[in-house]
């Protein structure tokens, strides 16, 4: 019945159904890792090193790629150069244009790399783990893009400007127009850093969830006729990988798009 | 074990909120990928890319060159070849005027010639003519005044040599003769 966030797996094995056990349904506590080490007095649990890994990963993949660059790519040039003008061209420029984006480049890919080798945990073996389904990572990422769009606004308006930007300030509104500059405000300050963040963790806890349910199921239900049940949910588990395949590089998309939003609507002119 | 799963559950009872070792390790993980990727990697492909761009545009550039080059030289050939078109036209054109001329000038000549040679014929004729008259009117004049002379007995040589009768006879016969015609 228990789960035990020490162990290894994330359920316990000796227990099926028939056998007088019940389903050891995941829960929050399959987000919880006990520390494995201490490193300068943080102590390391299994989230923190996979996004360790991630960033050995990340780097690794593009100093392999980019560290010598050549004007005729080899395969992993050219795949990681697909990868840099997706954001470049796709994101980056088609948001805030060549000439106010090309700054942000850098990190806009490092963002979407980082978050989707994060989020790609979850699906290989061993790791099984996304990591930005912890909230303190997709926090950390969003305080970055929300501290920059904010200074932006500022250094770009000035003080009585970038208020007017970040409250949709517009005096045509008429009497409305100071519950409208209050719900801006309120929308723009503190909601939207708060949706940034948990869109992703959300999207990755639910998603890791999902994967869990149907995983222990599939064990679970592994006893007389239930092996019948137990196939099913495996098929379940198959398409769901697939899924999460999808959904992880979707959601490490959507947060640089909207990184991208915020930033252009700090640097535009008036709302 | 189960108080530790129950306390750790409670321990988390929010997942939204966010605990500051993860926010710490993530910004740190977050900043050396960025420091590599925006320090050096990023502007390495950069470069190449904008390299790689001068070149395939180099490469477009020298092939425009290149074209335009050879249409510049299609273009003078053309126009070298239409100018002798129209050199060999002009000197056709020439030949055939100077051709005209010396066939005109060699009909008018052959004209003068004809007419000088048919003038030099009828200028003949008239003398042969005149001298034929003369000649025939000396001897008819005198063959006639024997003749008479021979009916009358007589002979009128001397007296038609003085009068004249016989040439006046024959003008005469010439004036006459004129008229009819």
């Amino acid at each position: 019945m228990s789960a035990d966030p020490t162990t290894v797996l994330a359920f316990e094995t000796d227990c099926h159904i028939f056998d007088g056990c019940g389903f050891p349904a995941p829960g929050l506590h399959s987000f919880v890792f006990e520390p494995m080490f201490t490193v300068g007095g943080i102590e390391i649990n299994k989230p923190m090193l996979l996004a360790v890994l991630s960033t050995v990963v990340v780097v690794g993949f593009f100093w392999a790629a980019f560290s010598k660059p050549k004007l005729v790519p080899g395969k992993l040039q050219m795949v990681a150069e697909a990868g840099y003008d997706f954001i470049r061209t796709g994101v980056v420029y088609e948001t805030l244009g060549k000439r106010e984006g090309k700054k942000y480049v850098p990190l806009m890919v490092s963002l979407f790399f980082f978050i989707w080798i994060m989020n790609l945990w979850a699906i290989i073996p061993f790791a099984q783990f996304p990591v930005v389904s912890v909230i303190g990572f997709p926090v950390a990422l969003a305080a970055i893009v929300y501290i920059l769009w904010v200074s932006l606004t500022f250094k770009r308006h000035g003080f009585v400007g970038g208020w007017k930007n970040i409250s949709g300030y517009d005096p045509s509104i008429g009497p409305a127009l100071p519950f409208v500059m209050l719900i801006e405000i309120m929308s723009n300050l503190l909601i939207r850093p708060f949706t940034h963040a948990v869109r992703l963790f959300a999207n990755m806890f639910a998603g890791h969830v999902l994967l869990l349910i149907f995983t222990i199921a599939s064990w679970y239900l592994l006893n007389g006729i239930g092996i019948a049940y137990a196939g099913v949910s495996f098929v379940m588990t198959i398409l769901m990988t697939a899924f999460e395949l999808f959904i992880q590089a979707l959601q490490a998309y959507v947060f640089v798009l909207l990184a991208c939003n915020y930033i252009q609507g700090a640097l535009a002119k008036e709302h | 074990m189960n108080a530790l799963q129950l306390a750790s559950e409670e321990e988390i009872q929010n997942p939204l909120l966010p605990a500051l070792p993860e926010i710490i390790i993530g910004l740190i993980a977050f900043a050396i990928v960025f420091g590599f990727l925006a320090k050096k990697l990023l502007p390495n492909i950069e470069k190449v890319l904008e390299e790689r761009r001068e070149a395939i545009e180099g490469g477009i550039e020298k092939a425009d060159a290149a074209q335009t080059e050879a249409q510049s030289v299609l273009e003078q050939y053309k126009a070298q070849l239409a100018e002798a078109r129209h050199e060999a036209a002009r000197l056709r054109q020439e030949a055939q005027e100077q051709g005209a001329v010396i066939i005109q000038e060699m009909r008018a000549e052959g004209q003068r010639q004809r007419e000088e040679i048919i003038a030099a014929g009828h200028a003949q004729i008239e003398a042969d003519r005149k001298a034929a008259a003369s000649a025939l009117r000396q001897d008819v004049g005198t063959l006639a005044t024997t003749l008479a002379g021979k009916l009358v007995g007589e002979s009128l040589e001397d007296h038609a040599r003085q009068s004249g009768t016989v040439d006046r006879f024959l003008d005469e016969l010439e004036a006459k003769a004129e008229a009819v015609r």
